[in-house]
């Protein structure tokens, strides 16, 4: 993406093409050029994005779906870019002629003095009206097909936005999760957005478009994961001061892995083995972190904060902002508005030691995988 | 692509432009209209919101009908108080109009009174600004609507003081027409409060 | 000052004031009722703003250069992003239009002044002091932090207890109210202002666009108004329209803002159609191609911008239905715009195109808002918005519209009109500076977004994962902005130099077509010796070439005697109002009655004596009465 080479041989081939576009007179566009060019290295760089560099293959891209939400939401951006683009040369070119041909050149006598032209400008009304016509089509099929999931194979999820955080629920079984939606490959997901406080919006751009998460108010989306992977998002509409750190991860599995993983979920096993983890184990009760959370296999309820059930597998803490490892997670218990700003846990000002046991006993937090499974 | 341009001159100047209302006049319908869009979003707030009584009373149940429908009265006959002032001006009959212009005023006063009084009831039941979203609905909806009656007697009264003034005759005609056209807007977006709020809040 | 001018001025209409010196001094200035001051003035404020949401906007792209910087704090970006939005909307865009609106429209009519000439300088004044109040929210705990469109109930008292969003909810309101009467104001005037001859389709294209958008400010303020007053209440009194908890509807507060708030990016983008078609035709000497047709186009966009509003809240689950109906009607404004684009373009191909400066911020603008008007077509396809929305796309979309379409006709409009109203042109060369560097700048900093946004970076955060791959597009964005700020510095170097030192211009220098080029540069307070008689379509240019040059007099039973011009006095009630006004406003959001009970009560004193006090005005007898000039 940042490759000398590439970024080298694109600013040289863009030089070309912006600097007859923007100047017009060759002369003085040249003359232009130079001066760009020494003075703004990156002004030039522009057009070589065209070529795809990082769009793609970055992590959040819209731009490479996974599933077939989000591939027919491109497939609707990518028809309406070739119509886009195709006025936007009509008109660029315009003015190129216009500048070119149509100058001023110290004339006395007027140009035609043209009023108007009923044919001409019925022209330019009914062309755009047949091009808008054309994507009309897809946006009104599209928006019918993306409304909600068909058929009868589709995993129910209630999705629960907080300020920062997400909790995820499966109807029918007793699996609380945060943060981590876990979805099995190829089946439908239909996601029951609401929230707990304010407006939040669900977006994983490879799954799928964003769909708001209204306090008061169920919404309805659905996505689908064509291969495993982990995908990732974030909230997307603005809700306060950890708005940015409120972030996302969808883990399609095999369908195997998926029932395992709900197996897991649905019988957790908390068997802290150190002596240090069940002194945190201690400390969980005894420094009220227990009255936010829950922890599936273990006596602790509370419903403030998010589920913390089987936290040692999730791959992030804190929204997702942080890797689920120690030194992180030593970290956030130390203090937890340094790491992320606006977040609602409380820092209670615990001991090194204290924050030690509680993180063994939080990294113990695994229910082993069934034997013989995959 | 012709040239089309008109040759200058061929328009007579009096077909052009049509004798213009005067600029208050004009001035005060387009305020109105704008008016008109505020109370129609306060209507949609309501309409949107009266059935959210967060656990208190309902409003349907609180209405005193009789007393709406006096207020209501009220407020219709100062309008037709308020034209026959507009008839005395035009007459040059200001002794007529000035007697005119503090009925209208009283009548306003009385409809504003009699709401106060529905304001007070409706308190002591329970059914308050901050106590549900109907409540909020209600009271902002139909107390700006009292604001502008309230507003209206004030411009009464002030204009019953100016026309003691020298000044006032000249323009008398159209500084009542203004307040008339105010007046009987605000009398006019009762009559809808009074059917959206009152008559169909209690066949609901 | 004020004693002199209140004895002679004030002498029940029969003193006449021999000659047309201009009062001087800060005192006239805030007393003016001249619709050339206060349009003046509401550039000087618009710019000033201007400048404080530029640099809120510098901040903002220091601190996301690069991932996990911390140039400014998560809550300090919230208030900068809320700020530069309002301040950039409500505080400069619409200001610097309506100073456009204020210099040019009365005169393009033909007439001395607007309708209502005090109602004129309180709307001024309530916009300015709206805005500072606005401001000084930053010495009061903290600025608003909700975002511009302040969606709640993320803006109320719950999750924003600080007092920021209350100056939100009454400084906007204040200043809103200003508008409102600009709106009416506007209207009025071209209803009844009109210079005899000037039929409706005669009507110069800037004076039309400036009609419908005081249509929209009259139809769309009113729903901003009420949705105000429900969060003041809600935040002040304890009311309860938007609690959840107690069954209000935070969508309510959406769908209120945005049947406002789209209605109101059309009223910052048409003037700036306006004053490109008036610049084309006088650039390319040709008359505007299609008049008839721009017209009704700018007609069928006010229109359709009232049946869009919920294309911004596509992703709030108001169903496929419902989508589709928005996203088609929000398509099809797509066809009257680019009916308009078309015909500029027609206008110049086949003229005598001049490249000045004024020029070059036309052509920026067609290149720049095309692209802009492409990624809102794309934007109101419904399914495709679901991953646009809230992303920088929809940044760049809108500062393509915002900035490539307004701002770039605003400097069109500067270069253009500049020379009318300060009797100095521009530099030519600092102009071209600023508009190349502008230009480039801009693009730098905003075409990189649209890639920003479809890589999944969504807007309003203060910060992004380096492992995003954001970072490339992030720092270019950031450095197009040291461009864009060297674009403006010079921008302000040439008004400031060229306001006292610029070369001196002549009546009609560009060789105008419409009436304000038929009178001095700069024009006189009362603008017209006589009352012009309009003899067709770009009045003036009718007269250059059919006529003899210069505009023929109305019938004098459409204006006073010959050489005797009366005028409005010149009064302190609108200041006087306006600061009562933020008094109550003051009083509101410290919850101190004090405040209140002296605010509401000079208000309703101003208000009283508003009504009531007959103004004579004045009569002001030209020196020189040497008709008007056609060649300056």
């Amino acid at each position: 993406m940042e490759e000398p080479e590439t970024y080298t041989g694109a600013l040289e081939r863009a030089l070309h093409i912006s600097g007859s576009e923007i100047g017009g007179e060759c002369r003085v566009a040249s003359e232009r050029a130079r001066r760009i060019r020494r003075f703004l290295p990156w002004a030039v760089l522009l057009p070589a994005a065209l070529s795809g560099c990082g769009l793609i293959d970055a992590p959040q891209s819209m731009l490479n779906p996974a599933g077939p939400v989000a591939q027919d939401q491109l497939g609707l951006i990518d028809s309406s870019i070739w119509v886009m683009t195709l006025v936007f040369v009509v008109v660029a070119g315009a003015l190129l002629v216009i500048l070119l041909r149509f100058r001023w050149r110290g004339q006395t006598e007027l140009p035609p003095q043209w009023e108007g032209s009923t044919r001409l400008e019925l022209l330019w009304t009914i062309v755009p009206f047949i091009l808008l016509a054309l994507l009309a089509v897809g946006t009104v099929r599209d928006s019918f097909v993306l409304a909600a999931p068909e058929g009868k194979n589709v995993l129910k999820v209630n999705v629960v936005g907080h300020q920062y955080w997400w909790s995820f629920s499966y109807p029918g079984t007793n699996i609380v999760t945060a943060n981590e939606l876990h979805i099995p490959v190829g089946q439908k997901v239909e996601l029951v957005l609401t929230s707990a406080d304010v407006i939040h919006a669900f977006w994983i751009p490879r799954l799928g478009g964003k769909t708001a998460l209204v306090p008061g108010r169920t919404n309805i989306m659905w996505i689908e994961a064509d291969q495993p992977g982990t995908y990732k998002g974030q909230c997307a509409e603005f809700c306060g001061t950890g708005h940015a750190d409120m972030r996302l991860l969808v883990v399609a599995e095999p369908p195997a892995k998926f029932a395992q993983w709900e197996q897991q979920m649905e019988h957790p096993v908390v068997q802290p083995t150190s002596a240090l983890a069940q002194q945190g184990e201690k400390y969980f009760a005894s420094e009220q972190c227990s009255s936010c959370h829950t922890i599936g296999g273990t006596s602790f309820v509370g419903v403030v904060g998010p589920n913390l059930t089987n936290l040692a597998q999730r791959q992030m803490i804190a929204g997702n902002l942080l890797p689920n490892d120690a030194q992180d997670l030593a970290a956030w218990l130390k203090d937890p508005q340094a790491v992320k700003p606006g977040s609602l846990m409380p820092n209670l000002h615990l001991s090194p030691d204290k924050i030690k046991a509680l993180v063994a006993f939080l990294q113990s937090l695994k229910t082993p995988a069934p034997s013989g499974s995959v | 692509m012709a040239e089309m341009h008109p040759p200058i001159g061929t328009h007579p100047v009096e077909m052009e432009m049509p004798a213009a209302p005067d600029n208050s006049v004009l001035g005060v319908w387009i305020w109105l209209s704008a008016e008109s869009l505020f109370f129609a979003s306060l209507i949609a707030t309501f309409l949107l919101l009266h059935n959210q009584n967060n656990g208190g009373p309902s409003l349907g149940k609180l209405i005193d009908l009789p007393l709406t429908f006096v207020a209501t009265v009220t407020l219709l006959s100062s309008s037709l108080t308020m034209a026959l002032g507009y008839a005395q001006v035009l007459k040059q009959n200001y002794g007529g109009f000035r007697f005119w212009l503090v009925v209208t005023a009283i009548l306003g006063l009385a409809f504003a009174g009699m709401q106060a009084f529905e304001f007070h009831h409706l308190y002591a039941e329970g059914f308050r600004l901050n106590s549900a979203p109907s409540g909020s609905a209600f009271f902002t909806l139909t107390g700006f609507h009292g604001l502008h009656v309230l507003f209206g007697a004030f411009w009464l009264i002030s204009l019953l003081f100016f026309s003691f003034k020298r000044e006032f005759v000249e323009e008398a005609a159209v500084k009542v027409k203004v307040l008339g056209l105010y007046w009987h807007f605000v009398d006019v977006v009762w009559v809808i409060i009074f059917t959206v709020v009152y008559l169909m809040g209690k066949v609901a | 000052m004020a004693t002199h001018s209140e004895r002679v001025w004030h002498g029940g209409g029969q003193v006449v004031v021999t000659g047309d010196e201009e009062p001087r001094g800060l005192w006239s200035w805030l007393t003016t009722v001249d619709h050339k001051r206060i349009g003046q003035m509401y550039m000087g404020a618009g710019l000033f703003f201007f400048l404080l949401a530029g640099i809120e906007a510098f901040l903002m792209r220091l601190q996301l250069a690069q991932p996990d910087a911390h140039v400014v704090s998560a809550a300090l970006f919230n208030q900068l992003f809320t700020m530069h939005g309002v301040t950039m909307v409500f505080l400069a865009g619409m200001p610097l239009l309506i100073g456009f609106i204020n210099l040019v429209v009365p005169i393009q009519i033909g007439a001395r002044d607007v309708a209502f000439p005090r109602l004129n300088a309180l709307s001024l004044w309530l916009f300015i002091g709206g805005g500072l109040m606005l401001y000084t929210s930053w010495f009061f705990g903290g600025a608003p932090d909700a975002g511009w469109f302040n969606y709640v109930p993320i803006s109320a008292g719950e999750f924003s207890p600080g007092p920021g969003v209350d100056f939100y909810d009454i400084g906007l309101q204040i200043s809103g109210i200003g508008t409102l009467m600009t709106g009416i104001n506007f209207l009025t005037t071209i209803i009844n202002l009109r210079a005899p001859g000037m039929s409706w389709l005669r009507l110069p294209m800037f004076v039309w666009a400036t009609f419908v958008t005081s249509l929209l400010i009259v139809f769309a303020f009113p729903p901003l108004t009420v949705n105000l007053f429900l969060q003041t209440f809600d935040r002040l009194f304890g009311a309860h329209f938007f609690t959840v908890s107690a069954g209000g509807s935070p969508l309510l507060w959406a769908n209120l803002f945005w049947v406002f708030g789209h209605p109101e990016v059309y009223i910052l983008i048409m003037p700036a159609f306006g004053i490109i078609s008036e610049v084309v035709p006088v650039m390319s000497r040709r008359p505007l191609f299609g008049y008839t047709t721009m017209v009704l186009s700018v007609m069928a966009i006010g229109f359709l911008s009232f049946m869009v509003w919920v294309h911004h809240m596509f992703d709030l689950g108001y169903g496929p239905w419902v989508n589709s109906i928005f996203a088609l009607s929000s398509m099809l404004i797509a066809v009257p715009t680019g009916v308009k684009i078309f015909n500029w373009l027609t206008t110049m191909w086949g003229g005598q195109v001049r490249m000045n400066t004024a020029m070059h911020w036309v052509f920026g603008f067609l290149i720049t808002f095309v692209v802009g008007g492409m990624s809102g077509v794309m934007l109101a396809l419904a399914p495709a918005d679901l991953q646009f929305n809230n992303s920088y796309f929809v940044v760049a979309h809108f500062h393509y519209v915002l900035i490539g379409g307004t701002l770039f006709a605003i400097f069109a409009g500067m270069y253009y009109w500049f020379p009318k109203y300060t009797g100095r042109f521009l530099n030519e060369r600092l102009g071209k500076w600023q508009f190349w560097l502008v230009f480039i700048g801009f693009n730098v900093t905003f075409f990189p977004m649209h890639f920003l946004g479809l890589m999944g970076m969504p807007r309003r955060i203060y910060t992004y994962a380096p492992h995003l791959g954001l970072t490339l597009w992030n720092s270019i964005s950031t450095d197009g902005v040291y461009i864009l700020t060297a674009g403006m510095i010079i921008g302000a170097i040439n008004v400031l130099w060229s306001y006292g030192h610029g070369e001196l211009a002549a009546a009609d220098p560009w060789d105008g077509r419409t009436l304000e080029w038929a009178i001095p540069s700069p024009p006189p307070a009362y603008n017209f010796e006589y009352i012009p008689l309009v003899r067709g379509l770009d009045a003036f240019w009718v007269e250059k070439r059919y006529g003899n040059g210069r505009m023929l007099p109305a019938p004098e039973e459409h204006h006073g005697p010959p050489g005797t011009i009366h005028m409005p006095s010149p009064t302190a009630m609108p200041l006087f109002l306006a600061l009562s006004i933020i008094v109550a406003g003051y009083g509101l959001i410290l919850h101190s009655l004090v405040l209140d009970i002296i605010g509401f009560g000079f208000v309703a004193v101003g208000i009283y004596r508003s009504m009531f006090t007959v103004d004579h005005g004045y009569f002001v007898r030209p020196h020189h009465i040497e008709g008007v000039r056609a060649d300056g």
